[in-house]
């Protein structure tokens, strides 16, 4: 049953990412160009309906659908990691137009070199696997 | 009915992310998408070579079978729910764009400069998209999260480390366009 539920809300994040152009290469590039509000619309209309569902989750005491306390964990508090890797993303998310969810959504759309970008992307976070210890935090 | 063939707006896209999100906690998960490359990874068989990598990713299964549903999802969206998938972007853009080389502007879902499949047989093509991946594998893991993981569970649950994050993949965005996309294109 709940495989059958992360299988749903994954259609669902699917068909939005698709549908949305937020796995379009040509909307990211447009996002930096500021020349379309499409994208910071549904960032920032995102996070201000999320913002209100965080604080409802946290201040009326909702369980989740199987009776369970949720979780919002805190990200642990640092500059420099956050900077760095998000700058190096950056440059990344840009050059190749997606991010790891709609990475996914576009080979189910049927563009092979996608595929590339993923494989790329695994590779990238081994190296950051082996080079971690070295790295400023 | 034909407007279910039609983009959606920024005001109907974000209001169903955000109840991707809501739907993932109630199942009592977290919405992030780039630990499924550490999972993969571990998988693959990273272990081996670094600590980071040996974990239970069995514990991690649920955000394999959203990313499989994520495939999916973008089957349907492009299969059953689009006739026309070209990106109605600025023309201003589509005209910048043209400059640089990707005639596909405005044509198309995405550069077939970069996706279609004669670009497998580029080298500059794949190199790009190679360069590219390994950014976004490294960066997302080293800031800890993407723009799942920063952009909407963090800053919904008003985290300052995934603020600074954003302004992080924001300054690379910008640095990738202005900057190096000149030299590239």
């Amino acid at each position: 049953m709940r495989t059958l539920a992360y299988l749903f809300i994954g259609i669902i994040f699917g068909i939005t990412m698709f549908k949305s152009e937020a796995a379009s290469w040509f909307r990211i590039y447009e996002m930096f160009k500021f020349e379309s509000f499409h994208m910071y619309g549904i960032i920032g209309s995102t996070v201000i309906i999320g913002i209100i569902l965080v604080q409802l989750i946290k201040r009326v005491p909702i369980k989740s659908f199987y009776g369970e306390t949720i979780q919002l964990p805190p990200k642990a508090k640092s500059f420099s990691r956050y900077m760095i890797g998000g700058i190096l993303f950056g440059l990344g998310w840009a050059l190749a137009g997606a991010c790891p969810g709609p990475m996914f959504t576009l080979v189910g759309v049927g563009y092979v070199p996608i595929i590339v970008v993923i494989i790329a992307s695994i590779f990238g976070t081994f190296l950051y696997g082996l080079m971690k210890d070295r790295l400023p935090h | 009915m034909d407007w279910i063939y039609e983009p959606w707006p920024w005001y109907v896209s974000g209001p169903m992310i955000a109840l991707v999100m809501f739907l993932l906690l109630m199942v009592g998960k977290n919405f992030g998408m780039s630990s499924n490359l550490r999972t993969l990874c571990t998988i693959c068989g990273a272990g081996k070579k670094s600590d980071f990598f040996r974990f239970d990713w069995k514990a991690q299964r649920w955000n394999l079978i959203v990313v499989l549903g994520a495939i999916i999802g973008g089957f349907i969206g492009s299969h059953f729910m689009t006739t026309d998938a070209a990106v109605a972007i600025n023309p201003d853009t589509v005209a910048t764009l043209n400059e640089l080389g990707f005639s596909s502007a405005g044509k198309a879902y995405l550069p077939t400069e970069l996706f279609d499949m004669n670009a497998l047989t580029d080298i500059k093509s794949i190199l790009l998209l190679t360069v590219g991946g390994i950014l976004v594998g490294f960066g997302t893991r080293y800031a800890g999260g993407c723009t799942s993981g920063h952009a909407i569970s963090g800053l919904s649950n008003l985290q300052l480390p995934s603020l600074i994050a954003v302004v992080g993949f924001f300054i690379g965005g910008l640095v990738m366009i202005h900057l190096i996309f000149p030299l590239l294109f």
